[in-house]
């Protein structure tokens, strides 16, 4: 029998995991739970939350609300071309990467991971340095002649902080997929007369489809999730999702409200990776065999 | 003008030179194997046929047309690669369509051309499975037919068979000389198992630190092999002293010692004889078993000399039986010194 039949069949492999699905259902689906029952409690301005009372006035008043859609799109658009721009700029750098020789591979990548090191906090701050009214990138610009450009507190300064916090999250499962990649596979390719661009789209590119799925997905609902880089590069006015739960449970104290919208966030976004996760791969599943 | 050559042919990575100036004409229709130690430059000038290397110095002509500095795609060799680097993501049908979708064959024609060669390497049942499903000999011919399809004037492979098991490879070798027969393509293959060299081959071509140092038939080769490196890399030999006796001929010296003449005796060209007759005499140490031959290893004045006798189906001789070793003398074939070193 081998070790791993032996700790199914026991049971004993449950008692062992323990410690970690303690972890797991104290800190996580503990805390859903929690959360999802709060998102059905009744709210009184003058009273707060009422434990005993259930509504669905707070999920009423997300679909009805046209604030609360606006925001949920934004949310939607914004993390979709992060995730767009990410593909677009990881892959072929992941690709670039991943032909270069040793030494500079390692500095690269060692490059594109450092910031990870970096609180997202500080990052977002720093960005709101460069892209500020007086800020060094409106310096430039006036000491070259032109008139200062409103970016802080935009889509533009968002969308350009999170691209630059998850592109590795982008390059590393892409990059993982390309290492096992047959170097050959593209002189093949190209001895049967395709051109450069050919080999990429129809040899390489199928081939690391997994990694830019997982890259994707991680991307995608990281973005739509994000609090810090909103928070501090969209300012009072440009709000996402994460940002209104905080607005909802902070300084409305509306706390059934905020989680209502976190419930909802969470639904939508499981639902949107859930069909992207089948669309992709359903359509390589069969050839990759992953 | 013969159909492929390479005249002058050398690539340097930096201080290294990994071909020197190689010489080679292939003829149309022609199976000629690059044979030689890893390293020996082999895959190198392969690479260099087919582009994927940058040429140093040299030509490379291919009927009658200057290839040297031409981009891969433009060249129109099929290569078969030692990984077979199919495409995974692809049907073995898609995969071998690949390079006639390139040339934008019309879709009738590329269905007819891709049933036809895959006719041709026995794999019309398994056309729309992808690579992952088949076997290492399937994936094998599935390279070979997506190399054969776009009708190339060369075929080029790199070491097709070394990953296959013994078994099969043996199988393969004659798979491969079989259709390169009934398409009639000219073929060059890469190569350091002599064995598949000698077999399949018309001519072989053996490399060495760079250089090629003999071209031959295989039986020449085997019979006739140039220097000391080349009779110990193909088939086994006996280096034995020699010198030239009174009407020129060689012979072995019979005291151990220097003698001026390196000689190479094969091993099956030995006589095993009763004690006292033959040339030399000697006492088995130790006899193995190879199923068809009986490899012995016998101890004599001049060292150690292997024998191969065929399994007659008589009862072989015991370790520590002393014996005559005989051989005729013209089977002696005089070596010069190796000119490189590999």
């Amino acid at each position: 029998m081998s070790g791993a039949s032996v700790l199914r069949d026991t049971g004993r492999g449950y008692l062992l995991s323990t410690p970690a699905l303690a972890l797991f259902v104290g800190l996580l689906v503990l805390p859903l739970l929690l959360t999802l029952v709060l998102s059905f409690n009744v709210f009184d301005y003058e009273v707060g939350v009422k434990g005993d009372a259930w509504t669905f006035a707070q999920y009423l008043n997300l679909v009805t609300d046209s604030y609360f859609y606006e925001i949920f799109l934004r949310t939607f658009w914004i993390s979709a071309l992060v995730t767009l721009l990410c593909v677009v700029i990881g892959v072929p750098e992941a690709y670039i990467l991943s032909r270069m020789g040793t030494p500079w591979r390692s500095i690269f990548l060692i490059l594109i991971l450092t910031p990870l090191l970096i609180s997202v906090v500080v990052r977002a701050f720093g960005w709101s340095l460069l892209l500020g009214a007086d800020g060094l990138v409106n310096q430039a610009i006036q000491a070259l002649g032109g008139r200062p450009v409103k970016m802080l507190y935009t889509p533009f300064a968002v969308i350009l902080a999170l691209v630059h916090v998850m592109l590795p999250f982008m390059i590393i499962p892409v990059w993982t997929s390309l290492q096992k990649l047959d170097a050959s596979a593209e002189q093949a390719a190209l001895s049967l007369g395709a051109t450069q661009a050919k080999v990429m789209r129809l040899v390489v590119l199928p081939q690391v489809m997994p990694g830019v799925l997982s890259g994707t997905l991680i991307v995608f609902g990281l973005s739509a999730s994000s609090f810090a880089i909103p928070g501090l590069l969209g300012g009072r006015r440009l709000k996402m999702v994460a940002t209104v739960v905080y607005d909802q449970y902070l300084s409305e104290l509306n706390w059934p409200m905020g989680a209502a919208i976190a419930v909802a966030l969470l639904l939508i976004n499981l639902l949107v990776m859930l069909s992207w996760n089948r669309l992709v791969e359903g359509r390589y599943k069969k050839s990759l065999g992953e | 003008m013969a159909f492929l050559q390479l005249q002058a042919l050398c690539k340097r990575y930096g201080a290294v030179d990994a071909v020197v100036a190689t010489d080679l004409s292939v003829e149309k229709g022609e199976f000629v194997s690059l044979l030689g130690p890893s390293g020996c430059g082999k895959t190198t000038t392969l690479q260099m046929i087919a582009g994927f290397v940058d040429v140093s110095g040299g030509r490379i002509v291919l009927d009658g047309r200057d290839i040297t500095h031409a981009k891969p795609a433009s060249r129109g060799l099929g290569v078969v690669f030692q990984s077979y680097a199919l495409f995974p993501h692809m049907t073995v049908r898609d995969n071998v369509a690949f390079g006639l979708k390139m040339r934008k064959v019309a879709a009738a024609e590329i269905e007819r051309r891709v049933s036809r060669v895959l006719q041709l390497v026995r794999l019309d049942q398994h056309a729309q499975r992808y690579p992952r499903e088949l076997s290492g000999g399937q994936r094998q011919r599935v390279a070979l037919a997506r190399a054969l399809v776009i009708e190339p004037p060369v075929l080029l492979l790199d070491e097709p068979l070394s990953n296959l098991d013994a078994n099969l490879r043996e199988e393969m070798q004659f798979e491969i000389r079989r259709i390169q027969r009934e398409v009639g393509i000219t073929t060059l293959m890469v190569t350091h198992d002599q064995a598949e060299a000698l077999s399949i081959s018309d001519r072989v071509v053996v490399m060495q630190a760079g250089r090629i140092t003999q071209i031959d038939e295989p039986y020449k080769l085997y019979e006739h092999p140039r220097t000391e490196f080349i009779s110990g890399f193909v088939g086994k030999a006996n280096l034995l002293r020699g010198d030239r006796d009174e009407h020129g001929a060689a012979q072995v010296r019979h005291q151990s010692g220097h003698g001026a003449l390196t000689l190479s005796l094969r091993p099956e060209k030995i006589d095993l004889v009763p004690a006292g007759d033959g040339r030399l005499q000697g006492r088995i140490v130790t006899r193995y078993f190879l199923g068809s031959q009986w490899l012995y290893r016998v101890e004599t004045p001049i060292g150690d000399i292997t024998v191969v006798r065929r399994n007659d189906g008589d009862a072989p001789m015991n370790e520590g039986t002393v014996v005559g070793l005989d051989w005729p003398s013209e089977l002696l074939r005089v070596l010069s010194a190796d000119e490189v070193s590999a």
